[in-house]
Protein backbone atom coordinates (compact mmCIF):
# COMPACT_ATOMS: atom_id res chain seq x y z
CA UNK A 1 0.00 0.00 0.00
CA UNK A 2 1.46 3.42 -1.05
CA UNK A 3 0.63 6.68 -2.20
CA UNK A 4 2.97 8.06 -5.63
CA UNK A 5 3.75 11.67 -5.60
CA UNK A 6 3.16 13.34 -8.99
CA UNK A 7 4.32 16.65 -7.69
CA UNK A 8 5.74 17.52 -3.99
CA UNK A 9 4.24 21.05 -3.46
CA UNK A 10 5.83 24.02 -1.92
CA UNK A 11 6.62 22.28 1.45
CA UNK A 12 4.83 19.12 2.33
CA UNK A 13 6.58 16.86 4.97
CA UNK A 14 5.07 14.03 7.04
CA UNK A 15 4.40 14.82 10.56
CA UNK A 16 3.08 13.19 13.47
CA UNK A 17 2.05 14.48 17.09
CA UNK A 18 5.88 15.68 17.62
CA UNK A 19 9.36 14.45 18.69
CA UNK A 20 8.94 14.34 23.26
CA UNK A 21 11.70 13.73 25.24
CA UNK A 22 14.81 14.43 23.10
CA UNK A 23 14.89 18.84 23.50
CA UNK A 24 17.59 17.82 26.20
CA UNK A 25 19.51 16.67 23.44
CA UNK A 26 19.22 19.95 21.64
CA UNK A 27 16.33 17.99 19.61
CA UNK A 28 13.19 20.17 18.58
CA UNK A 29 9.84 18.70 19.20
CA UNK A 30 8.53 19.58 15.49
CA UNK A 31 5.69 17.38 14.40
CA UNK A 32 2.16 19.23 12.99
CA UNK A 33 2.04 23.05 13.06
CA UNK A 34 -1.86 22.65 13.46
CA UNK A 35 -1.90 19.66 15.88
CA UNK A 36 -5.64 19.74 16.61
CA UNK A 37 -6.15 19.81 12.73
CA UNK A 38 -3.95 16.63 12.75
CA UNK A 39 -5.78 15.26 15.56
CA UNK A 40 -9.12 15.11 14.16
CA UNK A 41 -8.12 14.33 10.46
CA UNK A 42 -6.51 10.84 12.41
CA UNK A 43 -9.50 10.35 14.21
CA UNK A 44 -11.50 10.77 11.08
CA UNK A 45 -9.96 8.04 9.29
CA UNK A 46 -9.52 5.48 12.44
CA UNK A 47 -6.12 6.11 13.07
CA UNK A 48 -4.59 7.20 16.77
CA UNK A 49 -4.81 10.80 17.02
CA UNK A 50 -1.06 10.65 16.89
CA UNK A 51 -0.12 8.91 13.79
CA UNK A 52 1.52 10.70 10.77
CA UNK A 53 0.48 12.93 8.20
CA UNK A 54 0.99 14.99 5.12
CA UNK A 55 1.26 18.42 6.44
CA UNK A 56 0.75 20.28 3.16
CA UNK A 57 2.09 23.73 2.82
CA UNK A 58 0.54 26.77 1.03
CA UNK A 59 0.65 25.13 -2.40
CA UNK A 60 -0.18 21.58 -2.53
CA UNK A 61 1.58 18.33 -4.19
CA UNK A 62 0.13 16.06 -6.65
CA UNK A 63 -0.83 12.68 -5.33
CA UNK A 64 -2.25 9.12 -6.91
CA UNK A 65 -4.23 6.93 -4.84
CA UNK A 66 -3.08 3.18 -5.99
CA UNK A 67 -5.96 1.43 -4.10
CA UNK A 68 -9.19 2.16 -2.09
CA UNK A 69 -7.96 5.01 -0.01
CA UNK A 70 -10.06 6.48 2.93
CA UNK A 71 -8.59 9.63 3.78
CA UNK A 72 -9.56 12.96 5.82
CA UNK A 73 -8.07 16.71 4.88
CA UNK A 74 -8.14 19.15 7.69
CA UNK A 75 -6.82 22.48 8.68
CA UNK A 76 -6.12 24.75 5.94
CA UNK A 77 -8.31 24.98 2.90
CA UNK A 78 -6.44 24.79 -0.13
CA UNK A 79 -8.95 23.84 -2.59
CA UNK A 80 -8.56 20.24 -2.95
CA UNK A 81 -9.98 18.34 -5.96
CA UNK A 82 -10.05 14.33 -6.75
CA UNK A 83 -10.14 14.12 -10.18
CA UNK A 84 -10.84 18.09 -10.69
CA UNK A 85 -14.38 17.75 -8.45
CA UNK A 86 -13.95 19.49 -5.04
CA UNK A 87 -13.72 17.55 -1.89
CA UNK A 88 -14.64 18.55 1.42
CA UNK A 89 -12.29 18.99 4.74
CA UNK A 90 -13.24 17.56 8.00
CA UNK A 91 -15.13 14.36 7.27
CA UNK A 92 -13.92 10.39 5.37
CA UNK A 93 -13.56 10.56 1.78
CA UNK A 94 -13.23 6.87 0.28
CA UNK A 95 -10.71 7.89 -3.16
CA UNK A 96 -11.06 5.05 -5.53
CA UNK A 97 -7.83 3.49 -7.11
CA UNK A 98 -6.42 5.22 -9.40
CA UNK A 99 -7.49 8.52 -8.42
CA UNK A 100 -5.17 12.19 -8.37
CA UNK A 101 -5.65 14.22 -5.32
CA UNK A 102 -4.31 17.78 -5.94
CA UNK A 103 -4.82 21.05 -4.99
CA UNK A 104 -5.62 24.83 -5.95
CA UNK A 105 -5.55 28.46 -4.36
CA UNK A 106 -4.99 28.69 -0.81
CA UNK A 107 -8.83 29.65 0.35
CA UNK A 108 -8.06 29.82 4.52
CA UNK A 109 -5.07 28.72 6.49
CA UNK A 110 -1.52 28.34 6.09
CA UNK A 111 -1.01 24.15 6.98
CA UNK A 112 -3.77 21.34 5.44
CA UNK A 113 -3.37 18.01 6.93
CA UNK A 114 -4.11 14.98 4.79
CA UNK A 115 -4.65 12.05 6.92
CA UNK A 116 -4.75 8.46 5.48
CA UNK A 117 -6.44 5.19 7.01
CA UNK A 118 -3.40 3.47 8.36
CA UNK A 119 -1.01 6.27 8.66
CA UNK A 120 2.04 7.15 6.40
CA UNK A 121 4.52 4.16 7.81
CA UNK A 122 8.02 5.78 7.40
CA UNK A 123 10.20 4.60 10.10
CA UNK A 124 10.34 6.15 13.71
CA UNK A 125 13.42 8.23 14.69
CA UNK A 126 13.63 8.99 18.15
CA UNK A 127 10.03 7.49 18.85
CA UNK A 128 8.38 10.11 16.04
CA UNK A 129 7.73 10.14 12.01
CA UNK A 130 8.03 13.70 12.06
CA UNK A 131 9.81 15.88 9.43
CA UNK A 132 12.92 17.59 11.09
CA UNK A 133 14.47 19.23 7.64
CA UNK A 134 17.52 21.37 9.28
CA UNK A 135 19.04 18.42 10.61
CA UNK A 136 17.44 15.60 7.68
CA UNK A 137 15.99 13.29 10.10
CA UNK A 138 12.43 11.69 10.43
CA UNK A 139 9.68 11.57 7.99
CA UNK A 140 10.58 10.65 4.33
CA UNK A 141 14.34 10.49 4.55
CA UNK A 142 14.78 13.71 6.63
CA UNK A 143 13.03 15.82 3.80
CA UNK A 144 10.19 17.58 1.82
CA UNK A 145 8.26 15.08 -0.70
CA UNK A 146 9.85 14.92 -3.97
CA UNK A 147 8.12 13.63 -7.01
CA UNK A 148 8.20 10.50 -7.71
CA UNK A 149 8.45 9.41 -3.90
CA UNK A 150 6.31 6.97 -2.81
CA UNK A 151 4.83 7.15 0.72
CA UNK A 152 4.28 3.89 2.31
CA UNK A 153 1.19 3.49 4.36
CA UNK A 154 0.71 1.30 7.19
CA UNK A 155 -2.22 -1.27 8.40
CA UNK A 156 -5.56 0.36 8.58
CA UNK A 157 -7.17 0.00 12.48
CA UNK A 158 -10.66 -1.71 12.74
CA UNK A 159 -12.16 1.48 12.64
CA UNK A 160 -10.36 2.46 9.30
CA UNK A 161 -11.39 -0.99 7.71
CA UNK A 162 -15.25 0.07 8.85
CA UNK A 163 -14.96 2.91 7.20
CA UNK A 164 -14.09 1.98 4.45
CA UNK A 165 -16.53 -0.68 3.81
CA UNK A 166 -19.15 1.67 4.97
CA UNK A 167 -17.95 4.47 2.01
CA UNK A 168 -17.97 1.57 -0.54
CA UNK A 169 -21.28 0.44 0.27
CA UNK A 170 -21.98 4.30 -0.82
CA UNK A 171 -19.59 4.21 -3.67
CA UNK A 172 -20.43 5.00 -7.25
CA UNK A 173 -17.66 3.92 -9.24
CA UNK A 174 -17.97 7.11 -12.11
CA UNK A 175 -18.11 9.51 -8.76
CA UNK A 176 -14.33 7.90 -8.36
CA UNK A 177 -14.67 9.36 -4.69
CA UNK A 178 -17.03 9.29 -2.28
CA UNK A 179 -17.54 11.72 0.97
CA UNK A 180 -19.08 10.48 3.81
CA UNK A 181 -22.83 11.65 4.79
CA UNK A 182 -22.13 13.17 7.89
CA UNK A 183 -18.97 15.44 9.67
CA UNK A 184 -18.71 16.30 13.09
CA UNK A 185 -20.56 19.09 14.72
CA UNK A 186 -18.82 22.28 13.58
CA UNK A 187 -19.13 23.65 17.47
CA UNK A 188 -16.23 21.05 18.26
CA UNK A 189 -14.07 21.86 15.14
CA UNK A 190 -11.05 24.65 14.98
CA UNK A 191 -12.27 28.21 13.73
CA UNK A 192 -8.95 29.97 11.96
CA UNK A 193 -9.02 33.87 11.01
CA UNK A 194 -7.12 35.54 9.01
CA UNK A 195 -6.11 38.49 11.66
CA UNK A 196 -6.76 36.43 14.85
CA UNK A 197 -6.10 38.28 18.52
CA UNK A 198 -4.60 35.47 20.11
CA UNK A 199 -4.26 35.04 23.88
CA UNK A 200 -0.75 34.91 25.67
CA UNK A 201 0.70 35.09 29.25
CA UNK A 202 3.40 37.25 30.45
CA UNK A 203 6.72 35.97 29.47
CA UNK A 204 10.01 35.36 32.13
CA UNK A 205 11.46 38.32 30.80
CA UNK A 206 8.53 40.26 30.33
CA UNK A 207 9.69 43.14 32.93
CA UNK A 208 13.20 43.93 30.84
CA UNK A 209 11.07 45.31 28.43
CA UNK A 210 10.43 49.32 29.01
CA UNK A 211 7.06 50.44 30.08
CA UNK A 212 6.25 51.48 26.43
CA UNK A 213 6.78 47.98 24.61
CA UNK A 214 4.68 46.46 27.46
CA UNK A 215 2.20 48.48 25.98
CA UNK A 216 2.79 47.77 22.29
CA UNK A 217 2.96 44.02 22.53
CA UNK A 218 -0.79 44.40 23.76
CA UNK A 219 -2.12 46.90 21.75
CA UNK A 220 -0.41 47.17 18.36
CA UNK A 221 -0.82 45.13 15.42
CA UNK A 222 2.09 43.36 14.15
CA UNK A 223 1.97 41.74 10.55
CA UNK A 224 3.23 38.14 9.71
CA UNK A 225 6.14 38.50 7.33
CA UNK A 226 6.52 36.03 4.45
CA UNK A 227 10.11 34.82 5.95
CA UNK A 228 8.47 32.52 8.36
CA UNK A 229 8.38 29.31 8.47
CA UNK A 230 8.09 25.46 11.11
CA UNK A 231 11.08 27.20 13.01
CA UNK A 232 9.94 30.29 13.57
CA UNK A 233 6.86 33.23 12.52
CA UNK A 234 8.49 36.82 11.88
CA UNK A 235 6.53 39.75 12.89
CA UNK A 236 6.91 43.29 11.86
CA UNK A 237 5.55 46.31 14.12
CA UNK A 238 6.41 48.70 16.50
CA UNK A 239 9.29 48.05 17.58
CA UNK A 240 9.65 46.53 21.50
CA UNK A 241 12.86 47.85 23.36
CA UNK A 242 14.22 46.47 26.87
CA UNK A 243 14.52 49.15 29.12
CA UNK A 244 18.25 48.62 29.33
CA UNK A 245 20.87 46.53 27.80
CA UNK A 246 21.17 42.95 29.67
CA UNK A 247 22.27 39.78 28.29
CA UNK A 248 20.19 36.68 28.86
CA UNK A 249 22.10 33.53 29.31
CA UNK A 250 21.52 30.60 27.12
CA UNK A 251 18.02 28.81 28.08
CA UNK A 252 15.13 27.03 27.38
CA UNK A 253 12.18 28.37 24.63
CA UNK A 254 9.21 26.25 23.25
CA UNK A 255 6.40 26.76 20.72
CA UNK A 256 4.50 29.60 21.56
CA UNK A 257 7.67 31.69 23.09
CA UNK A 258 7.68 35.30 21.76
CA UNK A 259 11.41 36.65 21.62
CA UNK A 260 12.79 39.59 21.03
CA UNK A 261 16.27 39.93 19.33
CA UNK A 262 18.19 43.29 19.61
CA UNK A 263 16.72 45.02 16.34
CA UNK A 264 13.38 45.17 18.19
CA UNK A 265 10.93 42.81 15.98
CA UNK A 266 9.60 39.67 17.73
CA UNK A 267 9.15 36.37 16.15
CA UNK A 268 6.99 33.62 17.39
CA UNK A 269 8.76 30.33 18.02
CA UNK A 270 6.57 27.39 16.10
CA UNK A 271 6.94 23.67 15.86
CA UNK A 272 10.62 23.35 15.17
CA UNK A 273 11.38 25.71 17.56
CA UNK A 274 15.19 25.92 18.58
CA UNK A 275 15.40 23.77 22.29
CA UNK A 276 16.95 27.00 23.48
CA UNK A 277 17.62 30.45 22.91
CA UNK A 278 19.01 33.82 23.39
CA UNK A 279 16.78 36.23 22.98
CA UNK A 280 14.68 38.04 25.89
CA UNK A 281 11.36 36.43 25.86
CA UNK A 282 8.25 39.04 26.75
CA UNK A 283 5.17 36.79 26.33
CA UNK A 284 3.89 33.07 25.75
CA UNK A 285 1.06 32.23 23.37
CA UNK A 286 -1.11 29.92 25.13
CA UNK A 287 -1.40 25.98 24.00
CA UNK A 288 -5.13 26.21 22.64
CA UNK A 289 -4.18 29.27 20.52
CA UNK A 290 -1.36 27.63 18.90
CA UNK A 291 -3.53 26.18 15.83
CA UNK A 292 -4.61 29.46 15.24
CA UNK A 293 -1.68 31.05 15.24
CA UNK A 294 -0.33 28.29 12.83
CA UNK A 295 -2.43 28.58 10.08
CA UNK A 296 -1.94 32.58 9.85
CA UNK A 297 -1.22 33.69 6.37
CA UNK A 298 1.54 36.17 5.95
CA UNK A 299 0.33 39.81 5.70
CA UNK A 300 -2.00 38.53 8.60
CA UNK A 301 -2.33 40.71 11.51
CA UNK A 302 -2.23 39.15 15.16
CA UNK A 303 -3.00 40.93 17.80
CA UNK A 304 -1.77 39.76 21.52
CA UNK A 305 -4.13 39.84 23.99
CA UNK A 306 -3.07 39.10 28.15
CA UNK A 307 -4.59 36.21 29.74
CA UNK A 308 -3.64 34.42 32.90
CA UNK A 309 -2.17 31.69 33.16
CA UNK A 310 -5.27 29.64 35.30
CA UNK A 311 -7.40 30.77 32.43
CA UNK A 312 -5.03 29.57 29.64
CA UNK A 313 -4.91 26.01 31.41
CA UNK A 314 -9.15 26.37 31.17
CA UNK A 315 -8.94 27.15 27.88
CA UNK A 316 -6.61 24.05 26.81
CA UNK A 317 -8.82 22.05 28.70
CA UNK A 318 -11.87 22.91 26.92
CA UNK A 319 -10.45 22.24 23.64
CA UNK A 320 -9.00 19.00 25.09
CA UNK A 321 -12.87 17.72 26.00
CA UNK A 322 -14.38 19.07 22.96
CA UNK A 323 -11.53 16.73 20.81
CA UNK A 324 -12.75 13.82 23.34
CA UNK A 325 -16.14 14.90 22.44
CA UNK A 326 -15.31 14.32 18.66
CA UNK A 327 -13.87 10.99 18.93
CA UNK A 328 -17.14 9.68 20.54
CA UNK A 329 -19.19 11.62 18.23
CA UNK A 330 -17.45 9.98 15.22
CA UNK A 331 -17.20 6.37 17.45
CA UNK A 332 -21.15 6.61 17.39
CA UNK A 333 -21.26 7.43 13.97
CA UNK A 334 -19.67 4.28 12.83
CA UNK A 335 -21.04 1.76 15.31
CA UNK A 336 -24.40 2.99 14.27
CA UNK A 337 -24.54 1.61 10.75
CA UNK B 1 31.21 37.37 41.55
CA UNK B 2 29.17 36.11 44.62
CA UNK B 3 29.47 32.47 45.89
CA UNK B 4 26.11 30.28 45.35
CA UNK B 5 25.40 28.61 48.13
CA UNK B 6 22.77 25.70 48.52
CA UNK B 7 21.12 28.74 50.02
CA UNK B 8 20.44 30.77 47.19
CA UNK B 9 16.84 31.30 47.09
CA UNK B 10 15.38 29.51 44.20
CA UNK B 11 12.93 30.96 41.41
CA UNK B 12 10.02 28.74 39.50
CA UNK B 13 8.01 30.95 37.14
CA UNK B 14 5.79 29.53 34.38
CA UNK B 15 6.94 29.74 30.93
CA UNK B 16 3.38 29.79 29.16
CA UNK B 17 0.73 27.31 30.51
CA UNK B 18 3.03 23.85 29.89
CA UNK B 19 6.16 25.07 31.42
CA UNK B 20 7.89 25.58 34.84
CA UNK B 21 11.26 27.44 34.86
CA UNK B 22 13.78 26.73 37.60
CA UNK B 23 15.98 29.48 37.68
CA UNK B 24 19.03 29.08 39.63
CA UNK B 25 20.67 32.23 40.21
CA UNK B 26 21.65 34.27 37.34
CA UNK B 27 25.68 33.36 36.48
CA UNK B 28 27.33 30.79 35.10
CA UNK B 29 29.40 28.58 37.57
CA UNK B 30 30.37 25.18 38.83
CA UNK B 31 28.05 25.33 41.63
CA UNK B 32 25.04 26.09 40.42
CA UNK B 33 25.79 23.50 37.55
CA UNK B 34 26.29 20.84 40.03
CA UNK B 35 23.11 22.23 42.06
CA UNK B 36 21.16 22.17 39.26
CA UNK B 37 22.44 18.47 37.76
CA UNK B 38 21.51 17.56 41.57
CA UNK B 39 17.74 18.65 40.82
CA UNK B 40 18.14 16.87 37.46
CA UNK B 41 18.87 13.49 38.39
CA UNK B 42 16.57 14.09 41.11
CA UNK B 43 14.02 14.42 38.30
CA UNK B 44 15.01 11.39 36.44
CA UNK B 45 14.81 9.49 39.26
CA UNK B 46 11.55 10.58 40.38
CA UNK B 47 8.80 11.45 37.25
CA UNK B 48 5.85 13.03 37.98
CA UNK B 49 2.46 12.23 36.30
CA UNK B 50 2.19 14.75 33.83
CA UNK B 51 5.89 15.45 33.53
CA UNK B 52 6.50 15.94 29.69
CA UNK B 53 10.04 16.58 29.83
CA UNK B 54 13.19 18.70 30.96
CA UNK B 55 15.99 21.01 29.57
CA UNK B 56 18.67 21.79 31.46
CA UNK B 57 20.58 24.92 30.46
CA UNK B 58 23.21 27.37 31.97
CA UNK B 59 21.34 28.48 35.04
CA UNK B 60 17.42 27.25 33.93
CA UNK B 61 15.73 23.55 34.01
CA UNK B 62 12.43 23.84 32.51
CA UNK B 63 10.15 21.46 32.96
CA UNK B 64 7.40 20.77 30.16
CA UNK B 65 4.45 19.31 31.52
CA UNK B 66 0.81 18.45 30.34
CA UNK B 67 -1.85 20.22 32.13
CA UNK B 68 -4.52 17.97 30.81
CA UNK B 69 -3.32 15.00 32.42
CA UNK B 70 -2.86 16.48 35.55
CA UNK B 71 -6.55 17.37 35.77
CA UNK B 72 -7.44 14.21 34.51
CA UNK B 73 -5.26 13.16 37.80
CA UNK B 74 -7.68 15.68 39.98
CA UNK B 75 -4.76 18.29 40.45
CA UNK B 76 -7.27 21.18 39.44
CA UNK B 77 -4.41 23.80 39.91
CA UNK B 78 -1.38 21.98 37.23
CA UNK B 79 0.64 24.68 37.67
CA UNK B 80 0.78 24.55 41.60
CA UNK B 81 0.84 20.81 41.40
CA UNK B 82 3.85 20.94 38.99
CA UNK B 83 5.04 23.52 41.94
CA UNK B 84 4.95 21.82 44.42
CA UNK B 85 6.39 18.31 43.36
CA UNK B 86 9.41 20.37 42.03
CA UNK B 87 9.91 21.66 45.34
CA UNK B 88 9.67 18.18 46.71
CA UNK B 89 12.40 17.01 44.50
CA UNK B 90 14.67 20.33 45.15
CA UNK B 91 14.97 19.70 48.42
CA UNK B 92 15.62 15.87 47.84
CA UNK B 93 18.50 17.24 45.85
CA UNK B 94 19.67 18.75 48.21
CA UNK B 95 20.24 15.90 50.63
CA UNK B 96 21.91 13.44 47.79
CA UNK B 97 25.43 13.45 46.78
CA UNK B 98 24.44 13.50 42.93
CA UNK B 99 26.65 10.63 40.82
CA UNK B 100 29.81 11.83 39.61
CA UNK B 101 30.47 13.55 36.41
CA UNK B 102 30.49 11.04 33.69
CA UNK B 103 33.89 11.31 31.95
CA UNK B 104 34.19 11.63 27.80
CA UNK B 105 37.23 11.88 26.08
CA UNK B 106 37.17 13.66 22.27
CA UNK B 107 40.23 12.79 20.27
CA UNK B 108 41.10 16.10 17.77
CA UNK B 109 43.28 16.46 15.38
CA UNK B 110 44.42 19.95 15.32
CA UNK B 111 45.29 22.48 12.97
CA UNK B 112 45.79 21.86 9.01
CA UNK B 113 42.84 21.55 6.93
CA UNK B 114 41.16 20.03 9.79
CA UNK B 115 41.70 23.45 12.43
CA UNK B 116 42.19 26.49 9.51
CA UNK B 117 41.77 28.77 12.01
CA UNK B 118 44.62 27.41 14.50
CA UNK B 119 47.16 30.32 13.52
CA UNK B 120 44.85 32.76 13.62
CA UNK B 121 43.94 32.34 17.36
CA UNK B 122 47.80 31.89 18.05
CA UNK B 123 48.35 35.18 16.82
CA UNK B 124 45.55 36.36 19.14
CA UNK B 125 47.25 35.11 22.32
CA UNK B 126 50.53 35.73 21.15
CA UNK B 127 51.40 31.69 21.98
CA UNK B 128 53.16 29.23 19.35
CA UNK B 129 50.31 26.70 18.12
CA UNK B 130 51.54 23.88 19.97
CA UNK B 131 50.71 25.72 23.47
CA UNK B 132 47.45 26.41 22.39
CA UNK B 133 46.82 23.32 21.49
CA UNK B 134 48.58 22.17 25.09
CA UNK B 135 46.28 24.42 26.66
CA UNK B 136 43.07 23.32 24.53
CA UNK B 137 43.67 19.39 25.21
CA UNK B 138 45.08 19.68 29.07
CA UNK B 139 41.48 21.66 30.44
CA UNK B 140 38.55 19.51 31.69
CA UNK B 141 35.39 20.70 30.56
CA UNK B 142 31.65 21.02 31.54
CA UNK B 143 28.90 20.52 29.48
CA UNK B 144 26.70 23.11 31.15
CA UNK B 145 23.90 22.00 28.41
CA UNK B 146 23.21 21.10 24.93
CA UNK B 147 21.15 23.23 22.24
CA UNK B 148 21.57 25.36 19.44
CA UNK B 149 21.67 22.42 17.20
CA UNK B 150 20.71 18.35 18.20
CA UNK B 151 23.92 17.23 20.06
CA UNK B 152 25.37 20.83 20.06
CA UNK B 153 27.71 21.25 23.86
CA UNK B 154 28.21 24.41 25.27
CA UNK B 155 31.35 24.05 27.68
CA UNK B 156 32.52 25.76 30.36
CA UNK B 157 36.15 25.77 31.59
CA UNK B 158 37.97 26.86 28.73
CA UNK B 159 41.46 28.35 29.34
CA UNK B 160 40.98 32.24 29.19
CA UNK B 161 44.53 32.81 27.46
CA UNK B 162 43.23 31.40 24.15
CA UNK B 163 40.15 33.37 23.74
CA UNK B 164 39.42 34.78 20.54
CA UNK B 165 36.49 36.88 19.24
CA UNK B 166 34.10 35.02 16.28
CA UNK B 167 35.11 35.55 12.78
CA UNK B 168 33.91 38.22 11.06
CA UNK B 169 32.49 36.59 8.18
CA UNK B 170 30.91 33.31 9.39
CA UNK B 171 31.80 30.01 6.70
CA UNK B 172 28.50 29.15 5.20
CA UNK B 173 29.51 25.51 6.19
CA UNK B 174 31.19 23.91 8.80
CA UNK B 175 32.07 20.15 8.83
CA UNK B 176 30.15 17.93 11.76
CA UNK B 177 33.14 17.41 14.46
CA UNK B 178 34.80 20.80 14.00
CA UNK B 179 35.94 21.98 17.04
CA UNK B 180 36.17 25.70 17.56
CA UNK B 181 36.39 28.99 19.78
CA UNK B 182 34.16 31.63 20.47
CA UNK B 183 34.65 34.03 22.78
CA UNK B 184 35.86 32.56 25.66
CA UNK B 185 33.82 29.35 24.70
CA UNK B 186 35.17 26.63 23.44
CA UNK B 187 32.60 23.74 21.36
CA UNK B 188 31.89 20.97 18.49
CA UNK B 189 29.81 21.33 16.46
CA UNK B 190 27.16 17.94 15.97
CA UNK B 191 26.32 18.96 12.65
CA UNK B 192 27.02 20.65 9.27
CA UNK B 193 25.92 23.99 9.68
CA UNK B 194 26.89 27.62 9.26
CA UNK B 195 29.43 29.68 11.76
CA UNK B 196 31.33 32.13 13.05
CA UNK B 197 33.15 30.17 15.45
CA UNK B 198 37.26 29.43 15.31
CA UNK B 199 38.09 26.42 14.17
CA UNK B 200 40.90 24.79 15.70
CA UNK B 201 40.68 20.93 14.90
CA UNK B 202 38.75 18.51 14.67
CA UNK B 203 37.09 14.98 16.06
CA UNK B 204 36.46 11.73 14.24
CA UNK B 205 33.49 11.05 16.90
CA UNK B 206 29.65 11.57 15.56
CA UNK B 207 28.59 13.99 18.17
CA UNK B 208 25.25 13.33 17.04
CA UNK B 209 23.30 10.28 15.20
CA UNK B 210 19.60 10.30 14.89
CA UNK B 211 19.87 6.34 14.61
CA UNK B 212 21.84 5.43 17.68
CA UNK B 213 20.24 4.77 21.05
CA UNK B 214 21.16 8.21 22.89
CA UNK B 215 21.72 10.54 19.77
CA UNK B 216 23.60 13.16 21.48
CA UNK B 217 27.29 11.79 22.37
CA UNK B 218 27.47 14.58 25.47
CA UNK B 219 24.61 15.46 27.62
CA UNK B 220 24.69 18.45 30.40
CA UNK B 221 26.57 17.29 32.84
CA UNK B 222 29.72 15.42 31.19
CA UNK B 223 33.12 16.25 31.58
CA UNK B 224 34.92 16.70 28.55
CA UNK B 225 38.32 16.47 27.59
CA UNK B 226 40.29 16.66 24.15
CA UNK B 227 42.90 14.60 23.72
CA UNK B 228 45.06 15.23 20.57
CA UNK B 229 45.32 12.76 17.86
CA UNK B 230 47.45 12.73 15.07
CA UNK B 231 45.93 13.02 10.98
CA UNK B 232 46.26 9.03 10.48
CA UNK B 233 44.77 8.29 13.29
CA UNK B 234 41.75 10.42 12.62
CA UNK B 235 41.22 8.95 9.42
CA UNK B 236 41.92 5.66 10.64
CA UNK B 237 38.82 6.47 13.15
CA UNK B 238 36.44 7.92 10.74
CA UNK B 239 36.77 4.67 8.84
CA UNK B 240 36.52 2.41 11.74
CA UNK B 241 32.73 4.17 12.21
CA UNK B 242 31.68 3.96 8.31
Amino acid sequence: MSIKVNKPGLLTTVQDIGRYGYQKQGVPVSGAMDKVALRIANVLVGNPEEAAALEICMQGPELQFNQDTVIALAGADLSANINEKPVRLWRPVLVQAGSLLRFGKPVYGTYAYLAVAGGIDVPEVMDSRSTYTRAGFGGLEGRALQSGDNLPLGKSSETGKLLLSDLLLQHNKEDQFTEASWSPDPELLPTYEPNPVLRATGNLEYNWFSENSRGYIWHENYKLLPQSDRMGYRLQGTKLALEERRELLSTAVSFGTVQVPPQGQPIILMADAQTTGGYPRIIQVIAADLPKLAQVQPGGIIRFKDTGLEEAQQLYYQQERSLLALQQAIKFKLYQV
Amino acid sequence: MPELTHRTPLHLCPLGDSAVVLQFGDEINLETHYRLRAVTQALEQRPFPGLVEFVPAYTTLTVYYDPWELSQHGKTDAYAEVVRQLEVLVELAAHFEPSPARLVELPVVYGGAYGPDLEEVATHAGLPTDEVVRLHSSGSYQVYMIGFTPGFPYLGGMDDRIATPRKTNPRTSIPAGSVGIAGAQTGVYSLSTPGGWQLIGRTPLTLFDPDRETPSLLQAGDEVRFIPISEEEYLERKEGQA
